[in-house]
């Protein structure tokens, strides 16, 4: 087995030089978003219906004033359970192979480099909200070797093809926020009601949050933001007259590590 | 040609029987990851490269390391490097082997790896080391056996191979600059985000190498009576030693940006490997043996005397050996990834099976560097007319 696939590999190997000069042409001269592009057009991950709510580029605004640890832990589990992300802790008190989609951690960890050094004791000890950022310029998208992952062309979200996904976790080492996850075994076994209604993973793949993709398409807010209780704002950014540009136009908001040049699209009232 | 690797003493024998033997361990070990996941290594959420990577690493810069001898004996017709470049050459072939057997153990799904030809993306850089691997790997093939071949006949090589051979020499450089591409275009991993990352991968290879066929000949000499010549040996200790040298130099301008300019993101991983961060400190010791062993060895592989002598020259090649290698193959991955993006500290220790199976890597790489050293070895008796 081990001998026939070293075999193909190697016949693999040569057939790269030609498959790659190839893709060289088509694929460098557009940017690394437009390279992902073609993934997401082929195979639509999500079908819309017609009450789909739709944006340009969406994005988040986390008001940690109206945030305590509760809310935090309700939004955790509503995007946990309806994404069927296990909960290895739980069930096997394994943390190195925790998965999360959403957690909270403290200022000083959700903005290292940031950390302001004689901070008020609310934002101090506040639960910061953490996931995906889905960033505009997203450096996991550039890492990964099959554009698993990839950019939706149409609205800006940062997703993940888990059937495409070969498990290298380059994606993870390229990740500045420690967003992504990687199911380091079978995840079925430490998920406690499974919603039928979205897929489980398998072992060996990378997941994280996909801002709610498949609630999106049939007209829904993401799971966190309904479950915010008014704390988190959804909406498009490249639309001004919407009520997240009308709240960031109105209030000082900051991202995680700007200076990396991802530009996230979650921004972070404090 | 083959067929040299076929005749051999019991010692030969048993010693390819061992080998087989462990690399069955590792391979059964492999069937239960397959199964398990990667789950049954010490990997983590934070920690999610670890000794596979780490090892795959530091074999690319082996491989590399053959273009210190083809350089010097094709390029500027160092004759002294007659007897032993290809010896670097087969190296190369095994080490390239090993790397892509580290790839794959380290996959989360091994079976979609074809997925990485049918999804062809230039901007991801694994897509890169994939050719520059496979074309190492087919370059050092074709021309170490056609090289052999023509010695054995008694003729020049084939017209064709003298283009292959320049083009091996900046692809030698290639496969340790995209492996070092990997690391340093990742914009929050602040220890490996650095331009020296590329030239410091290619000096510890330099030194790794070198030191690693020295040891290599001294073996082949005592089993079978084929010596590279010493001359060859000097001549690439000094390599080495101004390799060891220059990757220390490298390591030191990185703790000097890293310490003086007290950027947390870059300082904080140098932290961790040397002196511990909040209590975590499983490093810390093999770190400064690192240190310690290249600089000895650096100290004996300048002094004639000490160079000349074979018992120091040996011991001061395997120095070489281990220190580079936990350098790269121990701190060099984990060491980016403690503290995570977070600026949590979570460690990373390889498990049991993960070691079995890195072990069982190797195994088949030595395996192969055996088959392919008694070819040469059997074809250089054979043309010394004692075969």
């Amino acid at each position: 087995m081990e001998n026939s696939r070293r075999r193909f590999l190697k016949t693999a190997g040569f057939s790269i030089l030609g498959v790659g000069a190839g893709s060289m042409l088509i694929g460098l001269a557009p940017g690394p978003s437009e390279a992902a592009g073609p993934a997401a057009e082929t195979k639509p991950v999500f079908v819309d219906r017609p009450d789909a709510k739709h944006a340009r580029r969406w994005g988040m605004v986390i008001d940690t004033r109206g945030l305590d640890a509760r809310t935090c832990r309700k939004m955790e589990e509503a995007c946990h359970s309806i994404h069927n992300v296990p909960d290895h802790i739980g069930k096997f008190g394994n943390k190195n192979h925790e998965i999360k989609w959403i957690w909270d951690t403290e200022f000083k960890h959700a903005f290292p480099g940031q950390e302001a050094e004689f901070l008020s004791d609310r934002l101090e000890n506040a639960p910061v909200p953490v996931l995906c950022n889905h960033c505009d310029n997203p450096p996991c998208v550039r890492a990964c070797p099959t554009r698993a992952t990839f950019k939706r062309e149409k609205d800006g979200i940062v997703l993940m093809d888990f059937h495409r996904c070969i498990g290298c976790r380059f994606c993870m080492a390229a990740c500045p926020f420690g967003a992504r996850s990687f199911n380091f075994r079978d995840p079925r076994p430490a998920i406690e009601d499974e919603n039928p209604e979205f897929p489980t993973r398998m072992k060996g793949v990378v997941e994280k949050c996909n801002f709610c993709a498949e609630r999106l398409a049939v007209g829904k807010m993401p799971a966190c933001v309904e479950a915010s209780g008014g704390a988190l704002t959804f909406g498009d950014l490249n639309d001004p007259d919407s009520d997240i540009r009308k709240l960031l136009a109105d209030e000082y908001a900051i991202r995680r590590k700007p200076n990396l040049g991802t530009f996230p699209s979650v921004f972070y009232i404090v | 040609m083959l067929e040299k690797a076929l005749k051999g003493s019991k010692t030969y024998w048993m010693w390819l029987l061992a080998l087989a033997v462990v690399f069955a361990v590792g391979f059964v070990v492999y069937l239960r990851q397959l199964e398990f996941g990667l789950g049954i290594t010490g990997m983590s959420r934070d920690v999610t490269w670890g000794f596979y990577i780490a090892q795959f690493t530091f074999l690319v810069g082996v491989a590399a390391s053959a273009v210190m001898l083809v350089l010097p004996y094709y390029l500027h017709d160092y004759k002294t490097f007659g007897k032993i470049t290809v010896l670097g050459e087969f190296l190369a072939v095994a080490s390239v082997l090993m790397c892509m057997l580290f790839i794959i153990v380290d996959l989360g799904q091994p079976m979609r790896l074809l997925n990485v030809i049918f999804y062809p993306t230039p901007n991801s850089m694994l897509f890169w080391d994939m050719i520059v691997l496979n074309g190492y790997l087919f370059l050092n093939i074709v021309i170490g056996w056609n090289v052999l071949d023509a010695e054995r006949n008694n003729t020049a090589p084939e017209k064709w191979i003298k283009p292959l051979i320049y083009l091996s020499i900046p692809w030698a450089v290639s496969i340790h600059t995209v492996t070092a591409f990997l690391y340093c275009g990742l914009p929050g991993r602040g220890f490996w985000l650095t331009a020296v990352l590329a030239p410091r991968f290619l000096a510890s290879a330099f030194a790794a190498g070198p030191a690693f066929l020295i040891l290599l000949s001294f073996i082949i000499r005592r089993f079978t009576g084929f010596d590279a010549g010493t001359r060859a040996r000097q001549t690439l200790a000094k390599i080495v030693a101004y390799a060891v040298l220059a990757n220390l130099f490298f390591f030191l301008c990185e703790v000097f940006v890293a310490v003086y300019s007290q950027i947390p993101e870059h300082m904080s991983h140098l932290q961790y490997l040397f002196f511990g961060l909040h209590g975590h400190d499983a490093l810390v010791p093999w770190m400064w043996s690192s240190m310690a062993l290249m600089v000895l060895a650096v100290i004996f592989l300048i002094i004639p005397a000490a160079r000349q002598n074979e018992t120091t020259l040996i011991f001061s090649c395997a120095f070489v050996f281990v220190g580079t290698w936990i350098d790269k193959g121990l701190g060099m991955i984990s060491g980016g990834f403690v503290p995570n993006p977070l600026h949590e500290v979570n460690e990373y220790i390889p498990s049991i099976p993960e070691i079995v199976i890195t072990i069982g890597v190797y195994a088949l790489g030595f395996l192969v560097l055996t088959l392919l050293y008694k070819v040469v070895t059997g074809v250089k008796k054979e043309v010394a007319g004692q075969g």
